[in-house]
C-alpha cells in the first residue's frame, strides 16, 4: 500500500500538476474542436466510435490495469446494455417494450452493471488466465444464447433501427451532437477512473493487485473491493454500449462475439494499460486501421497487420504505445502494465 | 431408446476427438503454465497440411503422419523461439498466443482461402458397421443390428490407443517421471540437473503433434475450414478446466463430461444444449479452479 | 501524463480530418459502390459476387448512360453491423448515390435501415434474401431485383408431393433467418398440397457433427429436406450414409451446389434423383444462359467452374442499375427521384429469363426446378425439370393471406 500512496504523491509534486492540467486543456481543447474542422463522416464514424471503444476499453484497463485482473468480458457488459435499449426502448425486428428513454436508459445501465457484478462474483474465484478463460467462458455463453433466443434476444438476426430519442429538441443521432455525446460520457468515464484511482478505495485495489494476502491480512475485505471494481467497470462499459447500439443503429450476437471480445483486449494493450488515456489511444489506432487500411493495403490481409501490431506491442512494449511515448516525457505513474 | 443409445456412442466418439485435441494442451499447460492459445491454429494448421499431402501422396495415413510431424516442428519452434524468452509471464504468453493465432488464421485463409475440405480416407474406414445391438427383429427371425459409422469407431479406437500410450508414457518412462515432477514442483527439477529445456521441448513436441494428428483425423470426421480453430481451442480449454490441469486422466474425464453433454444437447435440446457446455465451464471454474482431477496450484 | 503525450493523442485524433476525398461525381465518371462479404466465412461468395458486378460493368463497356463507371468496394463480414459500417463509409465518406449490395440476409435488413436514412441514395440488393427486406416496413430506396429464399422454393413443395408422392417429410436446416425462409417457401406450398412435414431439426450455426441430429429423425419419413449450404451439405450426407440412413433427400438452393455433384465415392450416388430448386440451375441448355457462362469463363479463369447464384445475382443486379442509368442519361443530379422512378419500372431480360419489380420493388423472376442427374459420362448434374415462370414474393398466394402466415421462425410454418 505504503508503494502506490508514494508513487501517487510523487505525482502530485508541484512541477507535476501544472504540466498534467496543460496536457489535458490541449487535449479537451483539440477534442472539442474536432468535429468543426472534420467532415460528418469522421465525426461520427471515426470519432464517436474511437471514443465509444475507447470507452468499453477503459472499463477493460480499469480490472486489468488498476486491479490486475484480466477480463475479456466487458464487451459482453456492454452489448448486453445494448440488447437492453433495444428491447426496452423502440426497435424493429423482435418485441421492443417501447419505453420512454428515462426508464429505458437506467434500466439497460442497471442490467449491465448487474450482469458485471455476477461475472466478478464468479470470476474473483480465480486468478491469473483463469480469469481470463472464465470470462471467456461467460462472454461466449452469452453469444450463443443470444444467437439461439428469439423470445427476447431475437436470435441471429438481432435487432435493428435503434436510436436516441429526440431530447431537448436536439437529434442526438446528428453526426454533431452524437460525437458530443460520445465526448461527454467518454470524458466522464476517464476522469471518473483518474480520480478513483486516487481515493482510498482506488489505492486499496492497487494495492490488492500487487499483494492481496498482506492486504486480507490487514483487514481489507479483498473480495468486496475486487466486486466493486467490476461494478465501476460494469457501469461505464454499460453506458458506452447504449451509445454503441446507437452508433450501430442496431444489435446482433455478432456484437459480442468472441472476436469483439478479443479486439477491445487488443485495443486495452495496444493503447497501453497504465493510464486511462491509453485505452483511446489504442481505439484510434485500432479505428483508423479499421477504416482505412481497405483504401490502402490488402483488406484481406486486415487481420494480419492488426494481430502483427499486436505481436509486436506485446513483444516490444508491454506498456503499449503509453510505453512508447513515456520515452518521450515523465513516466506515468499508478496502474501497472503486464504482469 | 434407440435415439439414447446412438447419442450416448456419438457423445463417446466426439469425447476421444476432443480428447485426442486437448491433452496435449493439457499437457503443455500443467508443465509449462504454458497457455498456448495457438492450440487451436495448430489443429487446423496440421488438418491442411495432412490434406495437402494426402492429396499428393494419395495415402491418407502419409497425410496423418505428415500433419503430426509438421505441427511437432511447429511446436519446437514455438517453444524455442517464442516461450523460452517468457517464462512465467502467463498474461504475456496468453497475449503472444493470441496475437500468433491471429495472424496464423488470416495467413491460412491466404493460403488455402476459405474453401471447406474434405479427406479422403480408405474406403473400409468410412463405412458403416453393424454394431452388436438388436433394435427389432425382422419378420423371419433375423436380427436388425444397429449400425454405425465405421470411422467414429475408429476415432474411439485412436483415442483409446493415444490416452492410454499417453499415460504409459507419463506414468512408466524416465522421462514421464521428469514431466510429472515439473508439473509439481519445476524449481526442484531444474535443481536436480536435467535439462528442464529439453524436456519442455520433448512435451511441446508431443502436445503440438498430438493437435496435428487431431486435425487430420478430427478433420477427416468433420471437415476443416476457417474457424476449427477457435472451435477446437475452447473445446480444449473447457476439456482442461473441467477435468484439471497436466492431467491425461483428467483431459480423459472433462472430455467425456463435454462430448456427452454436447451429443445430448444437439439431440433432446438442440436449442440451448451449446450453451451448456459453457456453463459446465463457468461452474466448474467457479466451484473448483483447478478441476475435477487437478491440484491446487502452488 | 506528459504535455508532449497528450498533444500527440488529440493530434492523432484530428489528423484523419485533413483526408481529401474527390467528388462522387465529375461531370464524366459515376461512382458506384460495391458491398460484398469479402471478409470472414462467406468471403469466397462475396468475391464471386464482385466478379458478378465486374462482368456485367465490362459487358456495359465501362460506361453507363454516357459516362464512365468507377466501381468502389466496400468489405462486410456477413454481420449486419459491418455491412452498415462499411456502407455508411461509401455513402458519408466517399460520397457515393449508388450503393449495390449486401450479400446476406440480415446484412439485407440493416442495411434496408440504414437507406430508410439516406433518403437521395440508391440501393440495389446484391443477392441479401431474407423476405423481410422488402415484404414488411420496405424502403423506399431498396430495390431487390433479386428473389427471397421463399420464392426460391417456388414449385418444389408441389414437385414433392404430387410427382416424388413423399407424404412424411422431416427438415434438417440451420437455425437461423435464411434456413427459416427456405423451410417457408417449401412448407408453404407442401402443406398446402397435402404433406406432412413431422420433425424440423435446426442445427446450431458452426455445428458440423450432425450425427445426433441424424439419429433423431424420425425413421420412418419418406424423404428428408435438407437446406444445408454446399460443403455442409457433402458433411451431412456422408455422416447420413454412414448412419445407415436410406431415406431419399430433397435440396435447398445450396445444396444441390458443385461441391456436393463432385464429391467422390458412394456419397455422389445418393444425390442421383435429388430434386431441389432455386434462381439459377447451372446446366440450364437455353442459349443466353450458356452465353452468359461462357463470358464468366472467359473473365474469370480463376473464378468458379460455373458461375454461382451470387455472381448471378450481383450481375443481374448491376445490368438493371446500369440500364436505369441509361435512361435517365446519368442523370443523377436530383438526388436520383428520376433514377429510382426508371428502375421501379424496369423489366430487364436476363440470363434467367424475364425480371420485374413488384409493388415493394422486389423481383418476380423464373425460379428452376431441377434434379440431379447422371450424365453420359458419369458426372452428376443439375436437370433442368421445369422452369417455374415469374415467381412473386407472395408465392401465387393472396398477398393478405400470406402476410397472415406470419414471420418466418422455428415453428411457422407447421404442418404435422
Amino acid at each position: 500500500m505504503t508503494e502506490a500512496a508514494t508513487s501517487a504523491t510523487t505525482a502530485n509534486a508541484p512541477e507535476a500538476i501544472p504540466m498534467a492540467i496543460i496536457g489535458h486543456l490541449i487535449a479537451a481543447v483539440l477534442l472539442l474542436a474536432f468535429p468543426l474542422v472534420a467532415t460528418d463522416f469522421f465525426t461520427f464514424q471515426i470519432g464517436a466510435y474511437t471514443l465509444i471503444m475507447g470507452t468499453i476499453s477503459l472499463s477493460l484497463m480499469l480490472i486489468a490495469g488498476y486491479g490486475g485482473m484480466v477480463t475479456l468480458a466487458q464487451m459482453s457488459v456492454a452489448g448486453l446494455a445494448g440488447y437492453m435499449i433495444a428491447i426496452f426502448g423502440t426497435s424493429a425486428g423482435g418485441t421492443a417494450l417501447g419505453w420512454p428513454w428515462f426508464l429505458a436508459i437506467p434500466a439497460a445501465v442497471i442490467i449491465g452493471t448487474l450482469f458485471n457484478v455476477t461475472t466478478g462474483f464468479l470470476a474473483i474465484r480465480t486468478e491469473g488466465i483463469f480469469t481470463i478463460v472464465i470470462t471467456l467462458a461467460i462472454a461466449t455463453a452469452l453469444y450463443y444464447f443470444a444467437q439461439q433466443n428469439y423470445d427476447i434476444f431475437n436470435g441471429h438476426s438481432g435487432f435493428a433501427s435503434v436510436a436516441p430519442a429526440h431530447v431537448l429538441w436536439v437529434d442526438w443521432r446528428a453526426p454533431k451532437p452524437f460525437y458530443f455525446l460520445a465526448l461527454a460520457v467518454a470524458a466522464l468515464s476517464y476522469t471518473g477512473v483518474l480520480y478513483l484511482t486516487r481515493t482510498p478505495f482506488g489505492l486499496a485495489m492497487q494495492a490488492i493487485r500487487d499483494n492481496a494476502r498482506r492486504m486480507e491480512a490487514i483487514g481489507f475485505n479483498v473480495p468486496a473491493h475486487r466486486i466493486a471494481a467490476y461494478a465501476v467497470a460494469g457501469l461505464i462499459a454499460s453506458v458506452a454500449g447504449v451509445l454503441l447500439v446507437w452508433f450501430d443503429g442496431g444489435i446482433s450476437p455478432g456484437s459480442i462475439s468472441v472476436d469483439r471480445a478479443i479486439k477491445v483486449l487488443i485495443i486495452a494493450v495496444i493503447g497501453g494499460m497504465r493510464h486511462p488515456a491509453g485505452p483511446f489511444l489504442g481505439a484510434i489506432l485500432f479505428v483508423l486501421l479499421q477504416n482505412f487500411a481497405i483504401d490502402f493495403v490488402n483488406p484481406e490481409r486486415f487481420n494480419t497487420y492488426i494481430g502483427l501490431a499486436f505481436l509486436i506491442v506485446v513483444l516490444a512494449s508491454p506498456d503499449g504505445l503509453l510505453g512508447l511515448l513515456a520515452k518521450l516525457g515523465r513516466s506515468a505513474p499508478a496502474a501497472k502494465s503486464l504482469p | 431408446m434407440k435415439l439414447f443409445i446412438l447419442t450416448f456412442l456419438n457423445g463417446l466418439t466426439l469425447a476421444a476427438l476432443y480428447f485426442l485435441v486437448a491433452s496435449g494442451f493439457t499437457l503443455v499447460f500443467g508443465l509449462m503454465r504454458n497457455v498456448n492459445l495457438a492450440h487451436g491454429s495448430l489443429y487446423l494448421l496440421g488438418g491442411y497440411i495432412g490434406y495437402d499431402v494426402g492429396q499428393l501422396t494419395g495415402n491418407w495415413f502419409f497425410g496423418v503422419a505428415a500433419g503430426t510431424l509438421a505441427m511437432a516442428v511447429a511446436g519446437v519452434l514455438l517453444q524455442v523461439l517464442v516461450f523460452r524468452w517468457m517464462e512465467g509471464q502467463e498474461l504475456r504468453q496468453t497475449l503472444v498466443t493470441i496475437g500468433i493465432s491471429i495472424v496464423a488464421a488470416d495467413l491460412m485463409l491466404a493460403v488455402w482461402s476459405g474453401n471447406t475440405y474434405q479427406f479422403s480416407p480408405p474406403d473400409w474406414l468410412i463405412g458403416t458397421t453393424q454394431l452388436p445391438i438388436v433394435l427389432a427383429h425382422k419378420s423371419d427371425g433375423t436380427a436388425v443390428l444397429l449400425p454405425y459409422p465405421t470411422y467414429r469407431l475408429f476415432l474411439l479406437a485412436a483415442g483409446l490407443v493415444i490416452g492410454i500410450g499417453l499415460w504409459l508414457f507419463i506414468n512408466k518412462t524416465r522421462i514421464g517421471m521428469m514431466i510429472r515432477a515439473g508439473v509439481d514442483d519445476r524449481g526442484m527439477l531444474d535443481a536436480s540437473g536435467i535439462n528442464v529445456h529439453v524436456v519442455f521441448a520433448i512435451v511441446f513436441a508431443i502436445g503440438a503433434g498430438l493437435a496435428g494428428f487431431a486435425g487430420v483425423v478430427g478433420g477427416t470426421a468433420l471437415s476443416i475450414a476457417p474457424g476449427e480453430d477457435v472451435r477446437y481451442l475452447l473445446a480444449s480449454l473447457v476439456v482442461v478446466i473441467v477435468g484439471g490441469l497436466g492431467s491425461v486422466t483428467g483431459a480423459a474425464l472433462g472430455a467425456l463430461i463435454i462430448g456427452l453433454s454436447e451429443q445430448f444437447g444437439l439431440a433432446y435440446f438442440p436449442t440451448y444444449g451449446i450453451v451448456l457446455t459453457f456453463v459446465i465451464m463457468v461452474a466448474a471454474l467457479a466451484f473448483r479452479p483447478q478441476g475435477l482431477m487437478g491440484r491446487a496450484r502452488a | 501524463m506528459s504535455l508532449a503525450r497528450r498533444t500527440t493523442l488529440a493530434l492523432l485524433l484530428a489528423s484523419p480530418a485533413l483526408f481529401a476525398y474527390g467528388p462522387a461525381m465529375a461531370d464524366d465518371t459515376i461512382k458506384i459502390g460495391g458491398l460484398a462479404t469479402l471478409e470472414g466465412p462467406f468471403t469466397v461468395l462475396g468475391e464471386d459476387g464482385m466478379r458478378g458486378v465486374e462482368l456485367a460493368i465490362q459487358q456495359h463497356k465501362g460506361m453507363a448512360g454516357g459516362k464512365k463507371i468507377e466501381l468502389v468496394k466496400g468489405s462486410s463480414d456477413a454481420s449486419p453491423d459491418s455491412a452498415v459500417k462499411a456502407v455508411r463509409k461509401l455513402v458519408e465518406n466517399d460520397g457515393l448515390t449508388l450503393i449495390i449490395g449486401p450479400l446476406s440476409g440480415d446484412e439485407g435488413l440493416a442495411v434496408k435501415d440504414y437507406a430508410k436514412t439516406q433518403p437521395k441514395v440508391t440501393f440495389v440488393n446484391g443477392t441479401s434474401a431474407a423476405q423481410d427486406t422488402t415484404l414488411r416496413d420496405p424502403a423506399p430506396n431498396f430495390f431487390r431485383f433479386t428473389t427471397d429464399g421463399a420464392q426460391w422454393m417456388a414449385g418444389l413443395g408441389t414437385y414433392a408431393f404430387n410427382e416424388k408422392h413423399y407424404k412424411k417429410v422431416a427438415t434438417v436446416a440451420e437455425d437461423y433467418s435464411f434456413p427459416y425462409t427456405q423451410v417457408f417457401g417449401f412448407m408453404a406450398e407442401y402443406c398446402k398440397a397435402g404433406g406432412h412435414v413431422v420433425s424440423k431439426s435446426w442445427v446450431p450455426i458452426g455445428n458440423k457433427d450432425y450425427s445426433s441430429v441424424i439419429a433423431a429423425i424420425p425413421p420412418d419419413v419418406d424423404a428428408v429436406y435438407v437446406a444445408l449450404g454446399g460443403a455442409d451439405g457433402v458433411n451431412f450426407l456422408s455422416q447420413y450414409q454412414q448412419a445407415g440412413g436410406t431415406a431419399p433427400l430433397i435440396g435447398g438452393s445450396i445444396t444441390a451446389d458443385q461441391t456436393v455433384l463432385g464429391s467422390k465415392g458412394a456419397t455422389k450416388k445418393s444425390v442421383i434423383g435429388m430434386p431441389s430448386a432455386g434462381p439459377i440451375a447451372d446446366a440450364w441448355d437455353n442459349a443466353k444462359w450458356k452465353q452468359f457462362v461462357a463470358d464468366y469463363k472467359a473473365a474469370f479463369p480463376k473464378g468458379f467452374p460455373s458461375p454461382s447464384l451470387f455472381a448471378h445475382g450481383y450481375y443481374v443486379s448491376t445490368v438493371a442499375l446500369l440500364t436505369g442509368l441509361d435512361q435517365v442519361n446519368g442523370d443523377v443530379s436530383d438526388g436520383g427521384a428520376k433514377l429510382r422512378d426508371a428502375l421501379a419500372k424496369l423489366e430487364l431480360d436476363t440470363p434467367t429469363g424475364k425480371v420485374k419489380l413488384d409493388a415493394n420493388r422486389n423481383a418476380v423472376a423464373d425460379i428452376f426446378l431441377t434434379e440431379v442427374s447422371e450424365g453420359a459420362d458419369g458426372n452428376l448434374y443439375n436437370k433442368v425439370v421445369k422452369v417455374v415462370p415469374q415467381v412473386n414474393q407472395t408465392l401465387g398466394q393472396d398477398p393478405a393471406e400470406f402476410l397472415k402466415l406470419g414471420k418466418v421462425g422455428r415453428d411457422n410454418p407447421a404442418c404435422p
